[in-house]
């Protein structure tokens, strides 16, 4: 806290700065999501949100000027989220059928096998 | 408790005034400097939204993952949410954020009033966000959209496919994860107000001004997660 010395007045140009950015990329992101970028749509939006995020975090939470210690625990936060996210999708690109057993044709309907499931309005009775 | 214990032992090296500060009510015994005693506190803070961005991080990995599973139904379902007031509240919330950090600019120079004032601005657009969700969640309401078995909503496109439905599993996530963030704004407007009542008090200082800091901390926190909430549920489509 004793490093943010400098003057005030500069620091309040700095916030109002960073906010005007946060309403620029804001007003981007809304106009990008009424263009269709097809399968990019999800990396555009997130990049987008990346960034803010970004930018709440150094300037209005101080990270760029703060001790290390605390942008470490804020990565060290993101990381394991990542990893979190990584082996959960790992797990599921690499099953044959990622859905719950009990929602496995086969086995929600056992016995009249000859119903077709996929037009059948609940052929077993409703499993959560 | 904490400042009781400073009482307790005045002056118990003879070091009363040697520029640490240690003049200050607010200093506790056990940290040498007060900006020892900040920085612990501050370490607590990151640690403890480490464990909220992996509590929402979870329902995220979840959202992902069942997107995955109903690509047709969550694309359907996402046009039922309004895209101008998710964007309203976007910008609301950023302001919020520039209030907040204005007004922990404002105490640690030492100007009560500004203070006060942009802690009170904040608070006004937490209530403005609540508004419109408010407006939201009884649109939603109505139209049947509500979580799990509670869906009722007709008239959708692509039918439940072994009592799938990808609809309902839609607005399960959309008020897990919008609720959650909402609970969170009704606390940062009981912190904010507890902190405007102790900072109209004048409690606050450019020598201590901790719990403003922390409770900006805890504010931009909340605003970050909306940063993500908004583009996974109102954009994408």
């Amino acid at each position: 806290m004793s490093e943010n010395t400098h003057n005030p007045k500069a620091e309040a140009a700095v916030y109002a700065k960073t906010l005007i950015t946060l309403l620029i990329l804001t007003a981007i992101t809304v106009g990008a999501s009424y263009i269709n970028f097809g399968a990019m749509n999800v990396v555009v939006a997130l990049t987008i949100a990346t960034i803010k995020a970004t930018l709440v975090a150094l300037f209005f939470m101080h990270l760029l000027h703060d001790k290390p210690v605390n942008g470490l625990i804020a990565a060290a936060g993101f990381l394991f989220l990542g990893l979190f996210l990584m082996f959960t999708l790992l797990d599921f690109d690499t099953r044959e059928n990622p859905q719950p057993f009990n929602l496995h044709p086969q086995v929600a309907a056992p016995a009249p096998a000859a119903v077709p499931s996929a037009t059948a309005p609940a052929a077993a009775p409703e499993q959560h | 408790m904490s400042t009781s214990t400073v009482d307790l032992h005045p002056d118990p090296h003879g070091h009363g005034d040697d520029g640490h500060g240690h003049d200050d009510p607010h200093h506790q015994h056990h940290f040498t400097t007060m900006e020892q005693q900040s920085d612990t506190s501050k370490i607590g803070m990151w640690l403890f939204l480490a464990t909220e961005v992996l509590l929402f991080g979870g329902l995220f990995v979840g959202f992902g993952l069942m997107q995955a599973r109903f690509p047709e139904q969550f694309k359907e379902a996402h046009e039922h949410l309004q895209r101008p007031l998710g964007a309203l509240n976007t910008v609301v919330l950023l302001i919020s954020s520039w209030t907040m950090v204005m007004g922990v600019l404002s105490a640690r120079t030492n100007q009560r009033k500004k203070l006060v004032v942009f802690l009170l601005l904040t608070i006004l657009c937490a209530c403005i966000f609540l508004g419109v969700k408010y407006f939201e969640y009884s649109h939603k309401y109505e139209e049947g959209l509500l979580p799990g078995h509670y869906y009722s909503h007709h008239g959708d496109k692509i039918p439940t496919v072994n009592g799938a439905n990808g609809y309902a599993t839609f607005f399960s996530f959309y008020f897990m994860m919008t609720g959650l963030h909402g609970i969170h704004i009704v606390v940062g407007i009981a912190l904010l107000a507890w902190i405007a009542v102790r900072g109209n008090r004048g409690e606050f200082n450019s020598n201590y001004y901790t719990p403003v800091d922390l409770v900006g901390l805890y504010w931009h926190l909340v605003d970050l997660i909306w940063i993500y909430l908004f583009p996974l549920y109102y954009l994408i489509t």
